[in-house]
């Protein structure tokens, strides 16, 4: 076998593996801890005799790894149960909100990737000069700013002192694709601020790495410009590292988006999480936290894979 | 004494400003938290220095006891971070062996999902209170302590002076304590103002999501909560808390920057 598909082989299966070990955290975390599923449904005033039945129709009484198999059962064939609150069917809540949520963070990642390389870029041709001293200054006020506050903030900019935009980010079906834009243009800009910054200071590091090796001076020497140094010469040789970052921040928006969702009431699965937690409706929470952990998990393999093949030393092994 | 840059004098300032209101609070505010004093988001005014809330309580008195909350949380849960994480990553360092195979791999399966969905995974069969808050997020947190303190540790514990300890038949505890956490303790201090940012973030997002402190104590994620629905009439209050926040997180960030920059030997980064 070739070695580098050996290795991404090896890696993928790794990956796995360790979804695998995070389905039964997520499962054992929840089912493990202090707190009765039935009491917490029925609350406090709840009779002996209602919290036994009801026990007894959610199989509580069954020994936890059997009811762990049962449940991994239902979700590898696609059947994640029914929302104790309600009684929906959680794999169908889960179809009508997992576009939605995709749709925001697609555009959020074809905007911000773009730009956080040419800004990584500028900021490394212009190394120590204002453009890099004004591009690394307010990104790093971004990065110390949590997705909600930059949420407000922006929020108040435009549709305040600018009003520009609607607080409100609403999509349904029958949408067109030109509407549906429009109406997440602010949560788009916010998770973009928000994953922005690191991506940009990690391509700019990758950059100014590789711009001190011989071959750039060499470059510099030939008389090329020096825009030409970076775009042919340093990002090539850069683009392992920066792949990683961006990916990995790719798998940051997982988290950004749940904020994100709340804050601009968008109906998407980050919003079905917080609610269902805070109506403590287990099969819910379990369901789509593992949605979140399987993404985010799915995204760093990606990363490791995509380091793995633009790197030319495991490419062409000798 | 090098001279302190003007960028950690700044945060030094503020985080320490931050702090001593956080302290006195009791003293420091002119009105009691709950106090329903004038109209629904009022101006800010002589006799409202903030203006009101969404049910007419001064947002100045509730900024500062909800900073005393939002601080008190993040400094305990970053001091249980810190204890149990860097022991055990001493520990493993100090041990290896099978002690480090399975706290190393239990960390890596809890890192590998972020840790705002663990913590709602886990805060949906809890009860939601101060200490159950505090535990999740100093156990959640402790794993990245544990990383950094483990790797530190490691190339600590090859050193000739711990080698002389050990063969000296001093304990595992003595090699901890004596030897390796005195000279681990300057790279951990840095980071420690990273993970105390990292804890405000956390239960100030816990507490915008509705999951975090409950009322009747108040604290900024909840705060900036409470107020939310007023930016859409043009109605700043919402901004307040949400600037205490950024102001508090900057001015760490300068301080802790500027540690960093001083401790040569840090190693691993701040993590999402």
């Amino acid at each position: 076998m070739h070695p580098i598909l050996k290795l991404v082989v090896q890696r993928i299966a790794l990956g796995l593996l360790l979804l695998l070990a995070v389905s039964v955290l997520i499962y054992a975390g929840t089912e493990a801890l202090p707190g009765d599923v039935a009491q917490a449904i029925l609350g406090q005033s709840a009779t002996p005799e209602a919290l036994a039945n009801l026990r007894e129709s959610l199989g509580l009484n069954q020994p936890g790894y059997i009811r762990y198999f049962h449940w991994l059962g239902g979700v590898l064939t696609g059947d994640f149960g029914k929302a104790l609150t309600n009684g929906q069917d959680i794999g169908q809540a889960i179809a009508q909100r997992l576009g939605n949520t995709l749709f925001l963070a697609g555009c959020a990642a074809a905007i911000s990737v773009p730009l956080a390389i040419g800004l990584g870029l500028v900021a490394a041709r212009y190394n120590g000069r204002w453009p890099d001293k004004v591009i690394s200054g307010v990104t790093l006020s971004t990065i110390s700013l949590p997705e909600f506050v930059a949420a407000y903030f922006v929020i108040y900019l435009l549709t305040q002192v600018i009003p520009i935009f609607q607080p409100v980010a609403m999509v349904f079906p029958g949408m067109s694709f030109w509407a549906k834009l429009n109406a997440v243009a602010l949560p788009v800009i916010v998770l973009v601020l928000v994953v922005l910054a690191h991506m940009m200071r990690m391509t700019r590091a990758a950059i100014l790495n590789v711009m001190q090796s011989a071959y750039i001076e060499t470059a510099e020497l030939k008389g090329l410009s020096p825009m030409r140094v970076i775009w042919k010469h340093a990002l090539p040789n850069a683009v392992a590292p920066i792949i990683s970052v961006v990916v990995l921040n790719l798998a940051y928006l997982v988290v950004g988006v749940v904020v994100v969702e709340v804050v601009f009431g968008y109906n998407a699965l980050g919003q079905y999480l917080v609610d269902h937690v805070a109506k403590r409706d287990l099969p819910v929470v379990q369901a789509v936290g593992l949605i979140f952990a399987a993404v985010y998990i799915g995204l760093n393999i990606l990363a490791d894979v995509l380091a793995i093949v633009a790197n030319p030393r495991l490419r062409h092994p000798k | 004494m090098r001279r302190i840059p003007l960028s950690a004098l700044i945060g030094l300032f503020f985080t320490g400003l931050f702090l001593f209101t956080a302290l006195f609070a009791q003293w420091i505010a002119p009105y009691p938290l709950d106090a329903v004093l004038g109209k629904v988001w009022e101006p800010p005014s002589e006799q409202f220095l903030l203006g009101t809330d969404t049910i007419g309580r001064d947002i100045l008195s509730r900024l500062i006891y909800g900073g005393q909350i939002t601080i008190f949380v993040a400094l305990v849960s970053s001091l249980l971070s810190f204890g149990l994480g860097s022991f055990l990553g001493f520990l493993a360092a100090v041990r290896g062996g099978w002690v480090d195979q399975v706290l190393s791999r239990v960390v890596d399966l809890v890192m590998a999902i972020p840790s705002l969905i663990v913590a709602l995974v886990v805060l949906s069969v809890l009860p939601i209170n101060l200490t159950v808050l505090i535990l999740v997020m100093g156990l959640l947190d402790s794993t990245r302590v544990f990383r950094l303190s483990r790797a530190v540790a490691m190339d600590i514990a090859v050193m000739d002076y711990v080698e002389a300890a050990k063969l000296r038949g001093e304990g595992q505890m003595w090699v901890i304590f004596r030897e390796i956490l005195p000279n681990a303790l300057s790279p951990l201090v840095a980071e420690f103002g990273l993970r105390f940012i990292f804890a405000v973030l956390f239960i100030s997002t816990l507490s915008f999501l509705g999951l975090g402190i409950q009322p009747p104590l108040a604290d900024w994620g909840g705060m900036v909560k409470e107020n939310k629905d007023g930016l859409v009439y043009g109605k700043a209050a919402a901004l307040m808390p949400a600037l205490a926040i950024a102001a508090l997180a900057i001015s760490v960030n300068l301080v802790a920057d500027w540690v960093l920059s001083r401790t040569s030997s840090l190693k691993g980064g701040r993590g999402a």
